[in-house]
């Protein structure tokens, strides 16, 4: 079964004094992400990302379109019992302990007073917050905060999880933790949603990703797949102080590196330049096919935006010259 | 959710608002007061003649209003902008909660501080009789009547300033309010200027008499002080106005926060 089923979710904004022009956030996106999945939802800052999560837990309104979370309508009641979700840089009632919030966001939950206390502790351990439980939320780095977010966002035990740029304001110890504790909902057998710009994460982490801009959804796919094919290049790298001429000939790109040099030519050029470092007794360290990577898939598209971008601007230019 | 889980879930949202009025140290605003009826009545007990129990109650429950009245309107204009602002709303309204319980449980919360700091001064109020007149008399039972009033209007001050909030920024929200309760203070004055007024003025008068909120009518200081006793009927009169008026600003705040966009 699909746990997120997004059917052309629309979401526009009357702006400007009078409220008469409208800024598109988000274009009717279509998307369905399968139970158990963990799908990145990937784009640049003000991609759409947030404002997709927003309509998804209700806090914002679509102005067309629906969507279905864990096989019911997205404003059945019932659904927020099943989602946990960590809003982007979260702020929490400051005057609590985070005890006392995860406790609060329990109750909220409908986590049953038997047992309540024990689960609060457990997700304090969880995300590493045992010995900082009874220090008021205002003494928090945003660090711990975020932590703190996380707990609460998995406390009462969801199916499903939205996180919103969970790695943001992390250390590198922190994400580390954050990754593992997505392996492990992953291992849980939950479904997690989660937004980022950080592409290492999403390559790190998901089953599959979508990638977003300005509103739109450019592409999804498997990252497997995506990570898998080549891209008709080799690396090739070798002993030599300097770069040999014919290389170039060969079409690679050559940068040197202490004593190495590091090559990347098309596919085809790979016997000829082997033949050439035979000849010049040059030592090879290896020899690979350079593989697509995730960063690649998002550039690319993303791009087809920019150039539109930069052809409108050309074009507005030459407007402004006639 | 059944219906019990929503009583829950209120009940847990307005003791959340009152917890954090208090750790944000709203009660201290009772040293204030303390000081403020300490100093009267011991200055009332030097200089005044047979007036002190007078002097005392009229300055005591004044000052248990205005006191009440102020910390209605500011905290009550940030009950659900601040949530909006700081966003601390975003991880409860993604939970099993509805938009319309979340207003609920913050107006039952900050209401329940004023009904709390309330009672704190109303023990203030009792000493300061006790000290100056040495006794309590039958008719000291009025005065907790006129208390009981000073709730009522902290009830529509609070719904006031709720709904101004669901949809102005928290400065006009405050002006909002605290305008209503100096009109609605004059309301009996204004009733009675429409009385007299014929045309468009009249009908203006009258309309704008009767849709502010009546605080005259549930102003009973000056009676109570005097002595005086409180009838039956304007007690039940004033509570069922009172809750009716602001069930209808809190249900006004609710509709309008239930098709807001939290960006």
């Amino acid at each position: 079964m699909a746990a997120i089923e997004i059917l052309d979710l629309e979401k526009s904004y009357l702006v400007g004094f009078w409220r008469k022009r409208q800024k598109l956030a988000l274009r009717p996106l279509r998307l369905t992400i399968e139970e158990g999945e963990v799908f990145g939802f990937l784009g640049p800052n003000g991609a759409g990302k947030t404002t997709t999560l927003k309509l998804l837990m209700g806090l914002v309104f679509p102005t067309a379109g629906t969507a279905r979370i864990l096989g019911m309508d997205m404003d059945d009641p019932r659904v927020k019992s099943q989602i946990g979700f960590l809003p982007e840089q979260p702020y929490f009632y400051d005057h609590l302990s985070a005890r006392e919030l995860l406790n609060y966001y329990g109750q909220l939950s409908g986590v049953p007073a038997i047992g309540r206390s024990a689960r609060v502790e457990q997700m304090l351990a969880r995300v590493g917050l045992s010995d900082s439980a009874g220090v008021q939320l205002r003494k928090f780095s945003k660090g711990m905060l975020q932590r703190v977010g996380l707990a609460q966002a998995i406390l009462h035990d969801p199916k499903l999880v939205f996180l919103d740029e969970p790695m943001s304001g992390l250390d590198p110890m922190g994400r580390r933790e954050v990754r593992d504790l997505i392996q492990q909902l992953r291992h849980e057998g939950k479904t997690v949603f989660f937004s980022t710009h950080i592409l290492s994460d999403a390559e790190a982490l998901c089953d599959r990703v979508g990638v977003i801009h300005q509103g739109e959804l450019r592409g999804v796919g498997a990252v497997a797949e995506l990570t898998s094919g080549t891209q008709g290049k080799v690396e090739i790298i070798f002993c030599a102080q300097k770069v040999p001429a014919g290389l170039t000939g060969l079409g690679a790109e050559a940068r040197i590196s202490g004593d190495m040099v590091n090559a990347v030519l098309p596919e085809e050029q790979q016997d000829a330049a082997l033949e050439m470092l035979r000849r010049e007794r040059l030592k090879l360290i290896s020899l690979t096919p350079v593989r697509s990577s995730l960063e690649e898939y998002y550039i690319q598209k993303l791009r087809p935006a920019e150039d539109q971008k930069q052809g409108r601007k050309e074009e507005s230019r030459k407007g402004v010259g006639v | 959710m059944n219906s019990g889980g929503t009583n829950a879930r209120i009940g847990y949202i307005a003791f959340n608002t009152f917890r954090e009025a208090v750790r944000d140290r709203v009660l201290y605003n009772l040293i204030a007061f303390a000081l403020l009826l300490s100093g009267a009545a011991i200055l009332v007990g030097e200089i005044s003649i047979d007036i002190e129990r007078l002097v005392v109650v009229n300055l005591g429950l004044t000052a248990v209003s205005l006191f009440g009245v102020v910390i209605a309107i500011f905290i009550g204009i940030g009950l659900v902008s601040k949530e909006i602002d700081k966003r601390t709303l975003y991880t409860v309204l993604s939970r099993p909660v509805r938009r319309w319980e979340f207003v609920v449980g913050k107006f039952f919360g900050l209401t329940g501080t004023l009904v709390v700091n309330t009672l704190l001064m109303a023990i203030g109020v009792f000493l300061a009789l006790l000290y100056v007149a040495h006794r309590f008399e039958m008719m000291d039972a009025w005065v907790l009547v006129a208390l009981y009033f000073i709730v009522l209007q902290f009830l529509i001050v609070c719904a006031l300033a709720l709904f101004f909030s669901s949809f102005s920024t928290p400065l006009m929200a405050a002006v909002f309010t605290f305008a209503l309760f100096v009109v609605g203070s004059l309301a009996e004055d204004l009733r009675g200027f429409a009385r007299i007024t014929q045309g468009v003025g009249g009908w203006l008068a009258t309309a704008i008499a009767y849709l502010v909120p009546n605080f005259s009518a549930l102003n009973v200081i000056s009676q109570v002080a005097h002595g005086d006793a409180v009838s039956g009927r304007l007690i039940l009169y004033d509570s069922v106005y009172a809750l009716l008026y602001s069930a209808m600003a809190v249900s006004g705040a609710v509709l309008i926060f239930q098709r807001r966009n939290l960006k």
